[in-house]
């Protein structure tokens, strides 16, 4: 079966730093690492694969050229393939524009058995681009799934976290599902793996070589567009109020009434 | 400090220290406390093609040396030693397949201690042969195709958990040294029985058993060279992993200046860190310089041994018996600075220090050692006359 992995590249966020003046992330000097639950999304792949004892994980990532260190890392890992969608007309997408882009990528892949993606990126935290990608794709999704019950030729079994528990979903394939941190623990890297990571080759696909509109891409293709970003502004002030209990209940209910 | 590693080996160095890191050292203390076995991080090493850096590619390995295995030993080391003795064992057992084993015997062994699938050990000493190797009286009798091993071997790490044995025994006791032979003995043998798990100071997590044959009868082709040879098996063996022994210290000492330090800037008597106090930071100071001066060490003499030196008794031993006594010295130090915290058991240190008193202990004493460097300055003396 083949699957495919989509994976972020985000900032490390435990050294993660805001500029105070623009309010927007300062990416300069800070470590890129996969994005957290995109890692559980290798693992499963990675799993599934070993489970079935035949396929091919494919690792697609959309960002620019150094998200490539990422794509390379799952490939360390165990990943089979890796291809990055990196063009100036991406840039800027927001999750619609990033899953039409991503859901070309995979098209040109070919045919596919699965789609894992991790719930959500730990930058932009929408969790949209999963089912909006399965959407593009015209596949069955499930979100937040915490295991993989059972995988047959057609169909796939998950557990979906809801609030107050789970639910059972079964899916015809192909289909697309996003992972929790629940789901297992990532594997390290082997030295033979990043040795093989090092020398791979991972072909750059651009719009040129995507069935895309170059207007439903990037920024162009963006309804969501950011207007400003800022810190909302803390104007509490606390007053305390004397008295008898009696006292103060009278005092606050007309403070209350002002208000309301 | 700079020291010229190959981008193949700082891979190694970063992934022992990533393990080292997010798997090994969270669950340190409770190993040390149970005194387990750590398998599932012998699993982590294994998937990590860990086990194989220093065994060449034919075999499995990775094609590395001594470099290699004293870079994963060190990094492990800092998080936990019991859990890199686990792993150097290995090595240690495995070495003299590499070094005097035939070529079916390495074809047949090797791969699997590369691929981590099986744990190595090495059966040397004894209840009355410790650092006198020569009085060794476990025995191994040629009857028709097999030999019959008879005889305890003490101490044994890995001991139990191992399927491959690397053992001295003496096939003719009237040569003293040069009656001892060496033999390969798997883990299922009929007459090999293990004795129990010994509760040691420190290195917990490690496995220390007696290896015990009773007329163990092993096939004749598990014989390692010829007869006679077992006393230089064992030396030739030991000179290419007291390195290891080095890297364990120099990470234990590491690992202990991390915790020092850290601890030295936060911890607040007087108003201020005990850090910028100069009795504390003259003895982060010594700590630092000695780990430095022993790690420079222990890594010229691995990469000696890697070009193709000879006779390199002298600096092996010089490699460990300077890293062990700095590691002593360095996790007592430690101890002291994070004062009685130091002393408890919630902080990392005094596991530290009981761990860094073994590394003046195994694989020769650091006064056996000293035997080494002085006999080995008079010899090359006279050689000169």
């Amino acid at each position: 079966m083949q699957i495919i992995v989509c994976l972020k590249q985000v900032p490390d966020t435990t050294e993660v730093r805001i500029n105070p003046e623009t309010n927007t992330l300062m990416r300069e000097g800070v470590a890129s690492v996969i994005n957290p639950f995109d890692m559980y999304a290798i693992e499963e792949a990675l799993r599934i694969k070993e489970s079935l004892g035949e396929g091919e994980v494919t690792v697609l990532s959309m960002g620019p050229p150094q998200a490539e260190a990422s794509l390379r890392e799952a490939l360390s890992m165990g990943a089979d393939k890796a291809v990055l969608l990196s063009d100036r007309a991406f840039a800027g997408a927001d999750s619609l524009a990033t899953a039409y882009t991503l859901a070309a990528g995979v098209a040109k892949l070919g045919e596919f058995g699965l789609v894992i993606c991790g719930k959500q990126a730990i930058d932009g935290d929408t969790a949209q681009v999963g089912p909006s990608l399965a959407e593009q794709l015209d596949v069955p999704h499930a979100t937040y799934v915490r295991k993989v019950q059972s995988l047959e030729d057609n169909k796939i079994v998950v557990e979906r976290m809801t609030e107050d528990g789970y639910e059972v979903i079964e899916l015809a394939l192909p289909a697309l599902i996003t992972v929790l941190k629940d789901i297992n623990q990532p594997r390290l890297p082997s030295l033979k793996g990043k040795m093989r990571a090092k020398k791979a080759e991972i072909p750059v696909w651009g719009k040129e070589d995507l069935d895309v509109d170059e207007k439903l891409c990037g920024l162009a293709g963006s309804p969501t567009q950011v207007v400003k970003i800022f810190t909302p502004e803390r104007t509490r002030e606390c007053r305390l109020i004397e008295g008898s209990a009696e006292e103060q209940a009278k005092v606050l209910a007309s403070e209350l009434k002002k208000i309301i | 400090m700079e020291y010229f590693l190959t981008e193949e080996q700082q891979m190694i160095k970063e992934l022992a220290a990533r393990i080292a890191d997010e798997r090994i050292k969270p669950v340190a203390a409770e190993l040390d406390e149970k005194g387990e076995f750590p398998w599932n991080l012998m699993k982590v090493l294994a998937e990590s093609d860990l086990f194989g850096v220093w065994l060449p590619e034919e075999y499995g390995g990775l094609g590395g040396g001594v470099l290699e295995q004293v870079l994963v030993v060190e990094e492990l080391s800092r998080a936990c030693s019991g859990v890199a003795v686990s792993y150097a064992a290995s090595g240690l057992g495995s070495y003299p397949i590499l070094l005097f084993g035939s070529e079916e015997q390495k074809q047949k062994y090797l791969p699997d201690v590369a691929s981590g699938a099986k744990l190595a050990a090495f059966g040397l000493t004894e209840a009355n042969a410790g650092s006198d190797a020569g009085a060794i009286e476990t025995t191994a009798v040629l009857d028709g195709d097999h030999y019959v091993l008879n005889g305890t071997k003490q101490w044994i790490t890995n001991g139990g958990e191992a399927e491959i044995y690397t053992v001295i025994a003496m096939t003719d006791k009237s040569k003293g040294s040069r009656g001892a032979s060496a033999f390969i003995v798997e883990k299922g043998t009929p007459g090999f029985s293990f004795g129990k798990k010994e509760d040691k100071m420190g290195i917990r997590a490690s496995a220390t058993r007696e290896l015990i044959f009773e007329d163990c009868r092993i096939p004749k082709e598990n014989l390692l060279g010829r007869e006679g040879m077992g006393f230089i098996v064992a030396m030739r063996t030991l000179d290419m992993t007291r390195p290891g022994i080095g890297a364990q210290a120099v990470g234990i000492a590491q690992g202990a200046l991390d915790v020092a330090l850290a601890y030295a800037r936060e911890r607040k008597q007087f108003g201020q860190p005990i850090a910028s106090f100069q009795a504390v930071g003259h003895m982060l100071a010594d700590m630092a310089t000695e780990i430095e001066a022993a790690r420079a060490l222990v890594y010229a003499v691995a990469r000696t041994i890697d070009s193709g030196a000879k006779d390199f008794s002298k600096e092996s031993a010089m490699a460990k018996v300077f890293a062990s006594d700095v590691a002593m010295r360095v996790t007592t130090d430690a101890v002291q600075i994070l004062g009685g915290y130091g002393y408890m058991k919630e902080y990392p240190v005094e596991k530290m220090m009981r761990d860094a008193k073994i590394t003046q202990i195994y694989e020769g004493t650091n006064q056996i050692q000293r035997n080494v460097i002085s006999l080995e300055l008079i010899k090359q003396a006279a050689r000169k006359r």
